[in-house]
């Protein structure tokens, strides 16, 4: 059972007044950040920089259904193939989908079409949430962990959709040359887009009912919230947006194929998920820094180590057993991870700086 | 008539091998109300040790079999030890959390461990050889497999009817607290059942392996998941009802791809479909109990 937390008191305006400057600076501060890397010649950082943004968009889209609604649902990465796929058959150029397509030709409209790098995703986004809708219908009406392995099987099922429908996807060849769009202006929007929303949403009357119905169903259901469309709600939103990021992974990447979109890219959004904390939208977003940022450095795992008398080979993976043996040690030992389903506001930050403060001074204020 | 009886006894022999790894998944669920994501790991392990050991140290077959077992029976114990107990008392989300981390760590292991390259499973020619009755060819294997399955069975049924840890699975998963005051060693009993259905995974993998001889980091996935489908198929913690919905599962497949072999690159999603419908037709499966939802 989790803590429910009581309903904060309306804080007094002064401190929303200062915790409404210091947003203003931190954004101001991030946007000169962003505005360094895209000057950037460092074609590393700029690479990872992006990724962490991406990567924003997806846990927060996992973080939507499984931490705040209590869903534990595992389609993730059937989702955000779905974007993945609208974005790259609309927007890769004409004549290159003709040189790709060899077996089977694309099928007639889509293979002269291209839209506007925005427009796909968007697009992208609302095929995800009508495929949600329909897989919806029945798996929301199951308990835990069936529902788990409901949702992980409709993930597979679109995959093996890709891999079957040659005229549609290019089957096991996947598909090249998607135009890279991906720039930090658009990963970092959509990332700072979607956590708004996400504040805003999660706050609002209808992000309350899904955190009544994470925290008791029943009670939820007697206090008049209804428990499908609200279930049902969380699922197409969070669908979409998991469409939005594979839509931005794919323009990243250049290159989808359908394994890319294993159960296995659903385990990594998860990880950060729930490092960060289920229910925290700080906590994903911290965690997605920290997981994209620890995966690339421990890259050095999987080339030859010396230290001191230790020689290593290289061993290709090393970092993934490091990480995933990381993500077990997460939930056995601080399962609510990072934040738990709290967040990092101007005013808890303050507390906890002015109750370190107060504990260096000793006991003059006791 | 010939084709058909082919397709009879290879669904026969697919059937009893997801029986037998839905035997583990129902009885874990069973103790501890949990999907063993895991198990398909541990099948993909047992596969690998088989082949390390016939390939690489050039044991004899029985030997290696033998052998393969006994550690992927105790790499099941060792899961449930570090992983699953600490979070015994924890929200059921996360000791599900902890089972994919096994799964993804036990998978990334075997990247690195056996190397990502697909291997093949060693052909032992004295089980797999294949036989002429009549106008039916089959593999030695499809009358193994079966053969072995319904000895594995009645085993498994003495064992849970007639011997004392038996009883105590019975009584953990009947009712874990009751249990715990009537004085049933729980860690022990937990760790038992670990232990016989990580073994029962192990002894499909290598018939598995036998049939279907490639192997490679994620083999276990798919069966994994599958098995899993055919355990709440028959009814999710009933023994006899994941055989039932092994069998079941490894018929609908097999028949339906002979039947209509356009379809044959969707056989891996007809399991999920089949798995929606039961669930929403009779959600406790085939053979299982009825259960009320306590308020």
């Amino acid at each position: 059972m989790m803590q429910i937390k009581p309903v904060q008191p309306s804080r007094p305006t002064k401190k929303s007044w200062i915790s409404m400057i210091l947003t203003l600076v931190l954004l101001a501060a991030v946007f000169f950040v962003l505005l360094g890397l895209q000057g950037t010649k460092n074609a590393l950082v700029l690479r990872i920089a992006r990724l962490c943004a991406i990567n924003i968009t997806l846990a927060l889209a996992m973080n939507l259904i499984n931490g705040f609604t209590g869903i534990f649902s595992l389609g993730q990465a059937g989702f955000m193939a779905i974007g993945a796929y609208t974005t790259a058959l609309l927007t890769i150029p004409a004549g290159k989908k003709a040189m790709m397509f060899m077996l089977t030709p694309l099928i007639k409209p889509l293979d002269t079409l291209t839209l506007p790098f925005g427009v796909t995703l968007i697009i992208g986004g609302l095929i995800a949430a009508g495929a949600a809708f329909l897989i919806g219908v029945p798996c929301l009406r199951l308990r835990g962990d069936y529902l788990a392995i409901a949702t992980l099987g409709f993930s597979e099922i679109i995959r093996v959709f890709i891999m079957n429908a040659q005229g549609l996807t290019n089957g096991a060849q996947g598909l090249k040359s998607i135009p890279a769009n991906a720039t930090v202006w658009w990963t970092y929007g959509v990332a700072l887009a979607v956590i708004v929303f996400m504040a805003l949403f999660t706050s609002s009357s209808y992000g309350r009912a899904l955190k009544a119905i994470r925290e008791d169903e029943i009670a939820a259901e007697s206090m008049g919230v209804s428990l499908f469309a609200h279930k049902m709600m969380s699922f197409m939103i969070s669908a979409f947006l998991a469409a939005v990021g594979g839509g931005l992974l794919a323009a990243y990447n250049g290159t989808i194929g359908q394994d890319m979109f294993r159960v296995i890219q659903t385990y990594n959004v998860l990880m950060i998920v729930v490092m960060g904390g289920m229910g925290s939208i700080s906590g994903s977003v911290i965690a997605a820094f920290i997981v994209t940022i620890g995966q690339e450095w421990l890259r050095v795992l999987d080339g030859p180590i010396n230290i001191g008398p230790l020689h290593t080979q290289g061993v290709a993976g090393m970092r993934m057993v490091v990480f995933s043996a990381l993500l077990l040690i997460i939930i056995v030992f601080f399962r609510n991870g990072l934040f738990g389903t709290s967040e990092a506001t101007w005013s808890a930050i303050g507390t906890r700086l002015s109750s370190l403060s107060g504990h260096k001074k000793g006991g003059a204020a006791q | 008539m010939a084709t058909f009886l082919q397709h009879l006894t290879n669904a026969l022999s697919v059937g009893s091998l997801y029986a037998l790894m839905a035997i583990g998944y129902t009885m874990v669920y069973g103790v501890l109300r949990l999907i063993n994501f895991a198990h398909g790991e541990i099948f993909m392990m047992a596969m690998y040790l088989v082949y390390f050991a016939i390939a690489q140290y050039l044991m004899p077959w029985y030997v290696s079999f033998l052998l393969a077992l006994a550690i992927t029976a105790l790499l099941g114990v060792a899961a449930e030890r570090l992983a699953y107990r600490p979070l015994r008392d924890a929200p059921r989300i996360s000791i599900l959390i902890s089972a994919i981390a096994v799964s993804y760590f036990l998978q990334n292991l075997a990247t690195v461990v056996f190397g990502g390259r697909p291997l093949t499973f060693p052909n032992i020619p004295m089980l797999t050889s294949v036989m002429t009755i009549g106008s039916v060819r089959i593999s030695r294997l499809s009358i193994i497999v079966p053969l072995v399955t319904v000895t594995l069975l009645i085993g498994l049924m003495l064992l849970l009817k007639r011997t004392k840890a038996g009883m105590a699975m019975r009584a953990v998963a009947r009712d874990y607290d009751a249990a715990r005051l009537m004085g049933i060693d729980l860690n022990m009993t937990i760790a038992t059942t670990f232990f016989i259905g990580s073994a029962l995974a192990g002894v499909g993998a290598i018939m598995w392996g036998m049939k279907y001889p490639q192997i490679n980091p994620t083999v276990g996935a798919m069966p994994g998941i599958k098995c899993f489908i055919a355990a709440v198929l028959g009814g999710i913690g009933n023994t006899a009802g994941a055989v039932l919905g092994g069998v079941v599962l490894g018929f609908v497949e097999i028949m339906l791809v002979a039947l209509w072999p356009s379809l044959s690159g969707y056989r891996d999603a007809f399991a999920f479909v089949l798995l929606i419908v039961v669930l929403l037709a009779k959600p406790t499966g085939l053979l299982g109990e009825k259960t009320t939802e306590k308020v």
